[in-house]
């Protein structure tokens, strides 16, 4: 039992550094790039900015969703 | 980082933890978590219109993740979900609406404070009595199922009430067959009126009232009043964010970057669902409301705003 616990805890360690690793990459690239023109959008098209704005989020929902999903099976696959 | 919509400087690392701890509480308890991440913000400069806006556009974000894990987990139900949708909507706009009027009227913070204070303290009074006393009820029951945490079978001590309700036989009569009731629809729509009316008047996604609502009022099991919930933020909660985006107060590169902690802190949640049962979720969820009331409190006390 507490075998198991341990190797969910290092699964879920290993997930966490490899998402991490992920995210500011994710950071440093994506946002720096969308920066600017959201910026822009939300001074000068205020409207299209909502829309954005909504799609965005719920878009890297998805998104990360499903990465931490594929992330969390990889790790625990190579943890068994 | 700076963050150029709100103009404002924020440590991204501040954002990730702060996502993350009301990720979890959101996964777990089935709450937007306004009553944290609207002072984080404010602490970190960001304007107050900026913060609740921005707060709105995460909440989108996190009760995706969250009932799409709740719905693998089976505690969503969607019909109830949509329904109470449109009766949120409904009443966000007369909470909204009725916050201008006091804003016109000149007295708009007292007056939203002090129906917080009532809120938020009446809620977790209420709560701590019916899961206490549920939880001494269903003493020895608990014991012989104590193995099966998974178990999403509630009992409350505000049952006979929630009976009385589900009783009432006003047309249309909706069946609910994912959370194993049959009840008016009028009665959920008053709910989602109701939650949505105080999430327009005190911010955030209300969940703080919805989720003890659908418990008490409709009858809902704890783990699928907390899914649905999620569920249901992800609909009102985008509708704000669009609103308020539109009107200028929505910086989504901050709630991008806070919702890359609540991704994680959300999942956390959720799987700590399944390992507590109903009564005892709400007897967690207590101290919440308490926070909420705090901060209040606080704000009236030393004139800050967070």
């Amino acid at each position: 039992m507490k075998q198991d616990a341990a190797k969910s805890l290092r699964a879920f360690a290993a997930e966490l550094g490899v998402y991490a690793v992920l995210v500011t990459g994710y950071f440093f690239l994506v946002l720096h790039v969308l920066g600017n023109w959201l910026y822009r959008l939300e001074t000068q098209h205020r409207v299209l900015y909502a829309f954005v704005a909504v799609l965005l989020i719920a878009g890297q929902a998805v998104v990360l969703d499903a990465l931490t999903t594929v992330l969390f099976r990889l790790v625990r696959g190579r943890s068994k | 980082m700076f963050f150029p919509i709100s103009n404002s400087h924020i440590n991204p690392l501040y954002l990730v933890v702060v996502g993350f701890v009301i990720g979890i509480l959101g996964g777990f308890f089935g709450v937007g978590g306004s009553f944290i991440a609207g002072p984080a913000l404010r602490l970190m400069g960001v304007d107050w219109n900026f913060a609740v806006g921005t707060d709105l556009a995460h909440i989108v974000g996190k009760s995706i993740v969250a009932a799409r894990k709740h719905r693998t987990l089976g505690n969503v139900d969607l019909k109830l979900g949509l329904i109470m949708a449109v009766g949120t909507i409904a009443g966000a706009e007369g909470g909204a609406q009725l916050i201008q009027a006091l804003k016109r009227a000149g007295n708009v913070n007292t007056v939203v404070s002090w129906v917080a204070i009532v809120v938020y303290v009446g809620i977790s009074v209420f709560m701590l009595w019916e899961s206490h006393k549920t939880l001494k009820l269903h003493k020895g029951k608990s014991r012989r199922t104590q193995n099966t945490a998974t178990s999403k079978a509630d009992h409350s001590a505000f049952g006979p009430v929630t009976k009385k309700i589900q009783g009432m036989k006003i047309s249309p009569m909706i069946n609910l067959p994912t959370s194993g009731i049959r009840i008016s629809l009028w009665i959920i729509l008053a709910v989602a009126v109701v939650g949505g009316f105080f999430s327009g008047f005190l911010g955030g996604g209300a969940g703080y009232i919805r989720m003890p609502s659908m418990v008490y009022v409709l009858g809902v099991p704890t783990h699928l009043a907390v899914g649905t919930d999620l569920f249901e933020i992800i609909i009102s909660a985008s509708y704000g964010t669009f609103t308020h985006a539109i009107k200028g107060n929505v910086d989504i590169l901050i709630a991008l970057v806070m919702h890359t902690g609540a991704v994680i802190g959300a999942q956390i949640g959720v799987v700590a669902t399944q390992y507590f049962a109903g009564p005892k979720i709400r007897l967690a969820f207590v101290p919440l409301p308490l926070i909420g009331a705090a901060i209040v409190i606080y704000t009236l006390v030393t004139g800050h705003k967070f």
